[in-house]
């Protein structure tokens, strides 16, 4: 015999014909997978609608560039470039498993056009491939195995240890690569041993390697070692297909699907249902998610997608202060329930209410929703969205802590979560000072071009009042023209929508929809980033929004803002990234640029800073509702300023502010560290 | 001539200071108005209490019952109906055996009721004008109060001056007799105590509120010493939650505990708006701040410049030397 | 159990600032919003808590004006099953005997094993439910922070001074205060609300509860309000100066004038 014998003609024992596993295999296997997913999608049909197919042309540049191309992979530098490589192997390699399934029942099958220069081509990279998959297994199984990354640990309130289930696939991903290399290995030895024909192999790859091993191989043991691999390979193959709908690896066939459908605009909330308008909202049944299936499939699908990886809440505030929060086992936990309620044989269990079955009411409400969980997801798996849905189904139910009744009654009643009266809303205006030199137009009875939409906190707050007046001197100096609302502006509600509180939302976007509508202005502008996101994100038809660190921008660009050198050059200034102005609406070079126009001014970055900013501790409600916790957000924030060597932090945003300033006096840093609006700095420095 | 009877709460031998408030309260519904005193009880403490009475009250009436050894409030009620005259005035101080006791008993005696009175300013023929709170204590309203055929009305403990005893030379007149059936649908079983350190802050007439201003948690028993010293419990804001120095059922503001104290002793509070959402019920705020310029100042209404830790220890000592 | 809650619409203290008019006489209420007396939240929450174990009926009563209707549905958006509204021109300026009175009217017309209402309201008296037990001849008990329900009688805890608790065995039909705290009342959203807009609420007045206009109202009362007046209040801090010693001498008057020590 000059050339081994192929699997579709071997015989076991000499009678036993190989070709019929080779048939087998790939039936069970196929049909199982067929039959397995058949039971992972049923929870999808059950599950709510979702509007997943509009903007096509963003969705296929996420495929390119989060699926594909793996961008969101390098912020964790090591396991991202391991991921990249398995992936980019995954790739190449599903080619040539796909055609050694049919190599099965016919020796020497090759793709069509893989029989010339681009068979050989596609060899070349595929032997790297498999050999750089190999590396890269074993340092993640090193790396998962013996080093134990602190962001893969379960807590023990969580479940069991996921890390037997990651070393066993890598070991299974280990063995394919193995197997394939030494199944082509065998072939090319026992070719070279009875023919001298030298293949040219790609250097050091593994079948490099395999075939310089096995050149003194006996022909008997390369014809069994190949046969062997053969079916070492196939079986290991099937197993794994039908292997990875059963834990995290599910990601290997969900994620292409998940990332076509993840998030494609940024800062809104979901409708309480798709398909339903607001002002159908009433004829619902029910509001929210309670159980399991008032999920949409595209929440559903996120629970199979994720990869464990722990990114989301290694970057979770609520996690970094020891809430009762963690991103990972939101989605770990349904996904768990998800295999329990929907077996892979048997009857569907009816699920109960979500929270009291696998989350507690507190680990719902520790959400800050900053978003820092999603902007680092790799599989684009939604957070806020099933936050809020849950938060809904919980309002629904009345299951609210007495602590943010109160101030959810308050903006029932009188439009601000803090109880005020109405007509002390524009009460900041009449400080004496202020009003000695300023007087701002009230557009129920003025007219302007430019409404300054104050909202609460800077309304009601004492301390944040400052924020009106200097904006309002700033948009003075810069010459625009513009007036508030006065007793007719209502608290935003950015929050009110993120705490589940939908009708109340809606109630409050209709009274400020009308009054806004009402006064004729072409645009708006605000210096609280949670109000700039409501108005431009979640209501709509809305003359477009400013925030004024664009507006300051935007100014000086244009020579009509003129900025004086530093006045206190000796410090120096850090810029805090509110949630709402930067990883929810892309807004983080224009403060920057007004900072930096201040002549003398110095100023460090954050390590997390930008779409990796760290929340302060949250606004709007949040400041009403605490959950447990070890630490303040606000307090690691401050001193991750100090570590940046920073004495003085400048925020865009009166929740940052507030949650700074208390920050630094719980950090004990009175004296070292400041906190200053952005609004502050700037009107200080104004020519 | 008014008749007016006060009853007597008291515990364990001892009446509760309102007892010398009553003679007051009359005086200001009636100068010449007649006053009993009333105590219901049994055995050796109600003799003791019936006794002490006598030195403020020239009449003390006392009826002594089995039944009566804990004050079950329809229980008492219940032989107080069978005691007072039915077009007299009854005082009993607004605390929680009052306010369980007074309503049916104002139904039962067919008269006039007016809880919680803070003052009163003089009769006119029968018609009686007093001042008390509503709204949690946010606005004060004028009453009038039709005492024809008699009134029952509770008095706000702390709001009449105290008189001094010692002088009426009292006799005790025992009425246990005239008691009648005392057998009642609710049956008292015990009192369970409130677990120690289990403190409501939101029940206490006055706090000793403190804040950053108190700088270590050593520092914390000078305002428990201030607090035992004005009989009332120690508060705080946030930041003393946050550092795990108090416990969070201390904390009052818009994310701790809404208070109602008639006395709000601010001490090295700031007065953020956050914690003064908390300060409900317009209580006299006394803020002790080192810093002149702290917000607490606008909201106060007294207030002091100086460190507490060095203030609070002289208040304490000049307290306690009362 | 068939339970009984009395509510009771009230300005709300948490969200109002209280100002009188310029006659000096009363609030000025232009700006006033009203909500469900904080108490009564309580009692209803207890109530649709004993019906969810033991089975039964909570309904929800209030005396009041067209505009009470909505602090009846507000309860109903918690659980309550139904709502009774009491209402005639000859109810308003009742005292709390002539409220306690006329309860005791619609009481009668039905079969309630359990009457509650909130340890007290905007007027602070506290005072309709022990009237409305005494009327009935019911035992009462008032400030109840805790219930245990049996066969026939309930165990009631009643908060007393020093936040200890009275521990009392009371017979069924009985009436109790709720003090707040004794539960964690429910959110009740605008969404709630509207599902049970619809819902039918009876109302009734003098002639369908059968009662003697002349024992009701401003006529009945014995006890009238007259007028509302703000006691002297300065502009931000009295400032305390001189030496501590003088200080504290100061502020001790203060805080013995003020009921502090």
């Amino acid at each position: 015999m000059t050339s081994i014998i192929g699997p579709a003609s071997f015989n076991f024992f000499g009678i036993f014909p190989a070709v019929i596993l080779s048939f087998i295999l790939p039936v069970i296997g196929i049909g199982l997978f067929a039959y397995i997913m058949a039971r992972r999608i049923a929870p999808l049909v059950r599950a709510n609608p979702d509007n997943r197919f509009d903007q096509i042309g963003k969705r296929v540049k996420n495929l390119i560039l989060v699926w594909l191309g793996q961008i969101r992979q390098p912020r964790y530098m090591l396991a991202g470039v391991l991921h990249i490589v398995i992936f980019a192997g995954f790739l190449i390699l599903s080619i040539r498993s796909m055609s050694l399934v049919v190599v099965g029942f016919s020796d020497g099958f090759l793709l069509p056009g893989f029989g010339g220069p681009l068979g050989d081509i596609y060899n070349f990279f595929k032997d790297y491939a498999a050999t750089f998959v190999l590396i890269a297994c074993i340092i993640a199984a090193v790396r998962r195995g013996i080093f134990k990354p602190e962001r893969y640990a379960v807590p023990e309130k969580y479940g069991k240890d996921h890390t037997a289930e990651a070393v066993f696939v890598l070991g299974i991903i280990s063995t394919l690569m193995i197997s394939e290399s030494l199944f082509e290995a065998s072939e090319l030895a026992y070719e070279f041993a009875h023919t001298g024909n030298e293949h040219f192999l790609a250097p050091l790859s593994l079948v490099w390697i395999f075939k310089g091993l096995l050149s003194s191989a006996s022909p008997n043991i390369l014809q069994g070692l190949h046969i062997f691999t053969y079916f070492v390979h196939d079986l290991a193959f099937f197993f794994f297909l039908c292997f990875l709908p059963m834990g995290k690896h599910f990601h290997v066939i969900t994620s292409i699907f998940n990332v076509f459908f993840m998030r494609v605009q940024k800062g809104n909330i979901k409708p309480v249902m798709h398909g339903v308008s607001d002002d159908k909202l009433d004829d619902l049944e029910s509001f929210g998610v309670k159980k399991l299936e008032d999920f949409t499939w595209k929440h559903m699908l996120d629970f199979y997608s994720c990869a464990d990886c722990g990114r989301c809440s290694d970057q979770c505030p609520a996690n970094a202060v020891g809430r009762p929060l963690s991103p990972r086992f939101i989605t770990i936990k349904a996904r768990d329930l998800i295999f329990k309620n929907y077996p892979l044989s048997g009857e569907i269990y009816k699920s109960s209410l979500l929270v009291e079955d696998i989350y507690t009411e507190d680990e719902i409400w520790s959400c800050t929703t900053c978003g820092a969980c999603e902007e680092e997801c790799p599989l684009g798996i939604e957070y806020i969205d099933k936050m809020v849905d849950l938060r809904r189904g919980m309002v629904d139910e009345g299951m609210v802590p007495q602590s943010l009744q109160k101030p959810l009654k308050a903006l029932e009643k009188r439009g601000n979560p803090y109880g005020k009266m109405e007509k002390k809303r524009a009460d900041w205006a009449k400080e004496k000072e202020f009003k000695a030199n300023y007087q701002i137009k009230d557009l129920a009875k003025d007219e302007a071009d430019t409404l300054y939409f104050v909202d609460s906190i800077t309304s009601y707050d004492d301390e944040m009042q400052e924020i009106a007046r200097r904006t309002s001197i700033i948009l003075e100096k810069a010459g625009v023209d513009f007036g508030i609302l006065g007793k007719l502006e209502k608290d935003s509600g950015n929050e009110v929508i993120r705490f589940g509180e939908e009708m109340l939302y809606q109630d409050l976007k209709d009274q400020n929809t009308e009054a806004i509508m009402e006064t004729g202005v072409k645009q708006i502008v605000t210096a609280d980033p949670h109000a700039y996101n409501a108005l431009k994100n979640d209501y709509s038809d809305l003359p477009p929004v400013k925030h004024i660190s664009q507006v300051v921008a935007q100014k000086i660009t244009t020579g009509e803002l003129d900025l004086k050198p530093c006045q206190d050059p000796e410090k120096v200034y850090v810029y805090h990234d509110p949630c709402y102005l930067g990883r929810h609406n892309g807004i983080y070079e224009d403060p920057r640029k007004a900072l930096d126009a201040i002549d003398g001014l110095t100023r460090v970055e954050l390590e997390k800073s930008r779409d990796r900013s760290f929340c302060c501790g949250g606004g709007g409600l949040m400041l009403f509702y605490e959950p447990e916790e070890e630490t303040r957000m606000g307090v690691l924030r401050v001193n991750m300023a100090a570590e940046a060597g920073a004495n003085v932090i400048v925020t865009a945003c009166p929740f940052c502010l507030v949650n700074i300033q208390d920050a630094i006096k719980v950090a004990g840093k009175e004296g070292e560290m400041e906190a200053l609006d952005f609004t502050e700095l700037i009107e200080q420095h104004l020519e | 001539m008014t008749q007016i009877f006060a009853y007597i709460p008291f515990k364990n031998g001892a009446a509760e200071d309102v007892a010398l408030e009553y003679p007051t309260a009359a005086k200001k519904i009636d100068e010449g108005a007649s006053l009993t005193a009333v105590v219901t009880g049994s055995g050796a403490d109600l003799d003791k209490v019936a006794d002490e009475m006598t030195s403020i009250y020239s009449q003390v009436i006392k009826i002594d019952h089995a039944d009566l050894a804990y004050p079950n409030a329809e229980v008492v009620r219940k032989a107080l109906v069978n005691i007072i005259p039915t077009d007299a005035v009854f005082l009993t101080a607004h605390d929680t055996f009052g306010m369980d006791m007074a309503p049916g008993l104002s139904v039962k005696m067919d008269s006039a009721y007016a809880a919680d009175m803070v003052d009163f300013e003089g009769i006119d023929g029968t018609t009686l004008k007093g001042v008390r709170q509503e709204l949690g204590g946010a606005v004060n309203i004028h009453v009038t109060i039709d005492i024809s055929s008699g009134a029952v009305m509770t008095v706000r403990p702390g709001s009449f001056a105290p008189v001094d005893g010692g002088s009426a030379g009292g006799s005790v007149v025992d009425k246990s007799g005239d008691a009648g059936d005392l057998s009642v649908k609710r049956k008292f079983l015990e009192v369970v105590e409130a677990e120690a350190g289990d403190v409501d802050i939101t029940k206490s007439d006055v706090l000793v509120s403190i804040g950053r201003g108190i700088e270590d948690e050593d520092n914390i028993e000078i305002a428990q010493e201030l607090a035992e010293a004005m009989n009332s419990v120690v508060s705080c804001s946030r930041p003393i939650v946050d550092a795990k120095w108090l416990e969070k059922s201390r904390q009052v503001g818009t994310s701790g505990q809404t208070v109602k104290p008639k006395v709000y002793m601010a001490m090295g509070i700031s007065g953020s708006f956050q914690h003064m959402g908390g300060v409900k019920g317009n209580p006299f705020i006394v803020a002790v701040n080192k810093n002149p310029k702290a917000p607490i100042f606008q909201v106060a209404d007294v207030g002091i410049v100086e460190d507490i830790l060095d203030f609070i220890p002289e208040l304490t000592e000049a307290v306690n030397d009362l | 159990m068939e339970i009984l809650v009395c509510v009771k619409r009230v300005p709300d203290t948490a969200e109002n600032e209280f100002e009188l008019n310029s006659a000096g006489n009363d609030l000025d209420r232009d700006d006033l919003v009203y909500s469900v007396n904080e108490w009564d939240n309580y009692a209803v929450e207890e109530a649709i808590q004993i019906v969810d174990k033991v089975g039964g009926n909570v309904t929800v009563i209030t005396v009041g004006d067209d505009e009470s209707e909505e602090v009846l549905r507000r309860e109903m958006a918690m659980g309550a099953n139904s709502g009774i509204l009491l209402c005639d021109d000859a109810f308003e300026g009742s005292d709390g005997k002539g409220i306690a009175g006329i309860l005791k009217a619609e009481v009668e017309k039905g079969s309630y094993d359990l009457i509650m209402s909130g340890a007290q309201a905007d007027e602070g008296a506290g005072q309709v439910g022990g009237m409305l037990a005494a009327m009935l001849d019911y035992p009462y008990a008032s400030l109840v922070n805790k219930i245990e329900v049996q066969d026939g009688k309930i165990t009631v805890g009643r908060e007393i001074e020093g936040g200890n608790q009275e521990m009392n065995e009371i017979q069924l039909p009985c009436v109790l205060s709720i003090q707040t705290g004794i539960n964690e009342p429910r959110y009740v959203g605008i969404r709630g609300i509207r599902k049970v807009a619809k819902v039918d609420i009876p109302v009734n007045g003098a002639d369908d509860l059968g009662i003697d206009t002349a024992s009701v109202g401003a006529a009945g009362a014995k006890t009238k309000r007259v007028d509302y007046f703000v006691p002297d209040m300065g502009d931000g801090a009295e400032m305390l100066e001189g030496s501590t010693d003088e200080i504290i001498e100061k502020l001790i008057e203060k805080l013995k004038a003020k009921g502090g020590l």
